[in-house]
């Protein structure tokens, strides 16, 4: 009766197990392909534009928001600009912005982590103090004031702030700046427990410099947990990103972006609805694939954790 | 106990200095100043009056003293006064703070209400087609960017099918509960949904963590109906942490209510700073953000210190 009841329940978990298992994979899988796609689409965005023989700078006032047509699959939006390739445009700027600076954020956390796990004592705590002081901070509020300050103030050159790209790299440094503490504690915690591993303690027994010891020895076998962490900071990343353009501090018109096309949508919304579909719905799927890609990492690069 | 409590509060002490200068600092970079403000609604001062003007206010000293001149004048209760609002700093804050409470406590209290029950089903059956189904559903609530579901909100209800005005506080000239409340609605509803998708996980996470421990198996020994156990044992275990941490990640909640503010202009803290930022209105936006970043450091600790003295596992030391 007992054996039944165990046998019973054990093979229920089983497949559930099985079933947890394979859904995660598949959606993992799925994710990577609609990444991919999106990555293709977007790189192609000029010859798509050129193939439809248009130009996404130009406003054509004899087609506001026009719905739907052959010669613009998804129509036009506020100012006449074909809706399709801005989307495409929009695209590289939020996987340009996402995965740039979640491998910024992945590589200053690294550094710190490590730096504080190996040599421990006064720089650790020094180190990880500053992570928590990070950590506790507000950090949509603070975006936004970085966003907002003036660089020729820091010294920058007129000519050169005033050039487009440079609200794409302001917010990449950014979000970087407050997005590497969740790697630096990883990192941390690797460290300290691979420093106490035969193989790392014969390498500093036969004299290797701590550098070494950090660089060949500890960071390839800490780098499993700091690529899932990554994967996953990438739709946190973008979704920011998004919130900031969308508020109009983030990437700067004409240069289309998901969230400053929403900001343009949003002042369409009782005549023109659609334009406010189309952005919403790829930053959504795309941080949704991100997620499912990392959780998918997640199972595949530790097969001993067994996930809730 | 009281060493942990004196290192954490020092801790936190030392940040909010820290970042009060940070944020001085970086309110002094944002675009113009104050005197160029002044000579741009009147042309007849030369530049030799805006020189003269900013030596007066001590514009041209070194950033350090004048934050020196900044901190000396807010420790004596001097916050400064709002150039958009015309009126002290702390006046103007007051009915923002109040605004952006009401939003947040109400949203706060239904999310919980949903996503306490929410967690609790799925993580009775952790791996069925429910616990899926959730999961999915609050993965996709944390995918979606929060100013696209306000929008999508706005057109349904406003837009389309009219029943509830799209932003504001109240209509001009009626105000009154009734109306307050209507405008009220829509803000609360789009940030419990952002809330209940993130709070769904850590109900799910730590139902599931308690329903490992030793006493749950032993009430299922004694017998106790499945019932009993959830709703007794489990319950009751797993909302303390929950509800507390919730409740103490005020940097995310307040993320939230920021976002949600803006889209529905509704005058709360969050739009004040973004609005103070917009509009160069130097001193409320120091004074939004330092407040929003004490909150924060202040929430910190009380979530360090709840999670150590309900969980003896934690040492304090």
């Amino acid at each position: 009766m007992t054996d039944r009841v165990v046998a019973w329940a054990s093979r229920r978990e089983i497949r559930r197990r099985r079933l947890h298992r394979f859904m995660r994979h598949r959606l993992a899988a799925a994710s990577a392909i609609i990444l991919g796609m999106l990555f293709l689409a977007s790189a192609f965005a000029p010859l798509v534009e050129r193939l439809m023989g248009i130009d996404i700078r130009d406003v054509d006032l004899h087609a506001l928001q026009q719905g739907p047509s052959a010669a613009h699959p998804l129509g036009t939006d506020e100012l006449g600009r074909d809706l399709l390739v801005r989307l495409l445009y929009g695209g590289q700027i939020s996987l340009l912005v996402g995965l740039v600076a979640a491998i910024f954020s992945a590589v200053i956390g690294s550094f710190i982590g490590i730096l504080a796990g190996y040599f421990g004592g006064r720089l650790d705590s020094l180190l990880m103090r500053v992570t928590d002081g990070v950590i506790a901070l507000p950090i949509l509020p603070l975006l936004i004031i970085f966003a907002a300050v003036d660089l020729t103030k820091l010294g920058f050159q007129a000519s050169g702030v005033d050039d487009g790209d440079i609200s794409l790299y302001r917010i990449i440094f950014i979000t970087a700046m407050f997005g590497w503490t969740g790697v630096a504690r990883l990192m941390r915690g690797a460290t300290l427990s691979l420093k106490e591993r035969e193989f790392v303690r014969a390498a500093i027994a036969m004299g290797a410099s701590p550098w070494r010891v950090m660089r060949v020895h500890i960071l390839p076998n800490a780098v499993s947990p700091v690529i899932v962490a990554t994967t996953l900071s990438v739709g946190g990343i973008i979704l920011f990103e998004s919130i900031l353009s969308f508020l109009g501090l983030g990437i700067q018109p004409p240069i289309p972006s998901w969230g400053n096309m929403l900001n343009g949508a949003q002042e369409q919304l009782s005549n023109a609805p659609l334009l406010m579909i189309w952005p919403g719905l790829m930053i959504f799927i795309t941080v949704l694939a991100f997620n499912f890609l990392g959780d998918g990492l997640q199972d595949a690069l530790d097969p001993r954790a067994l996930n809730d | 106990m009281s060493g942990f409590l004196i290192q954490r509060l020092s801790q936190s002490a030392i940040v909010i200095v820290i970042m009060s200068f940070v944020i001085y600092t970086l309110i002094g970079l944002m675009p113009g100043d104050p005197i160029d403000i002044m000579i741009a609604s009147d042309p007849k001062l030369t530049p030799e009056d805006a020189a003269r003007l900013k030596a007066l206010y001590g514009l041209n000293l070194p950033i350090v003293e004048r934050y020196w001149n900044w901190l000396s004048a807010a420790l004596d209760g001097d916050l400064g006064f709002s150039r958009t609002h015309n009126e002290p700093v702390l006046t103007v804050m007051g009915p923002h703070l109040a605004r952006t409470l009401l939003l947040m406590g109400l949203s706060f209290v239904l999310s919980v209400l949903i996503a306490i029950p929410l967690g609790v089903w799925a993580a009775a059956r952790p791996y069925s087609f429910r616990d899926y189904a959730v999961n999915l559903l609050s993965l996709a609530g944390r995918s979606a960017p929060s100013f696209w579901l306000a929008l999508i909100l706005i057109f349904v209800f406003s837009v389309w099918l009219g029943w509830l005005p799209a932003g504001g506080l109240e209509t001009i000239g009626k105000g009154g509960f009734w109306d307050r409340l209507q405008y009220l609605i829509l803000p609360v509803l789009s940030l419990t949904l952002l809330n209940v998708a993130g709070f769904t996980r850590f109900v799910r996470a730590e139902t599931m963590f308690v329903l490992r421990q030793d006493f749950i198996r032993t009430a299922r020994a004694k017998g106790l109906s499945e019932r009993s156990v959830m709703m007794g044992h489990a319950l009751r275990n797993a909302m303390i942490p929950v509800v507390t941490i919730i409740a103490l990640d005020f940097g995310t909640l307040f993320s939230g209510a920021l976002i949600t503010e803006t889209v529905f202009a509704y005058p709360g803290m969050g739009k004040m700073i973004f609005d103070s930022i917009l509009t160069n209105d130097y001193n409320l936006a120091l004074v939004g953000l330092l407040f929003a970043t004490f909150i924060t450091l202040v929430a910190n600790v009380g979530a360090d210190i709840t999670y150590a003295v309900l969980d003896p596992r934690i040492s304090l030391s």
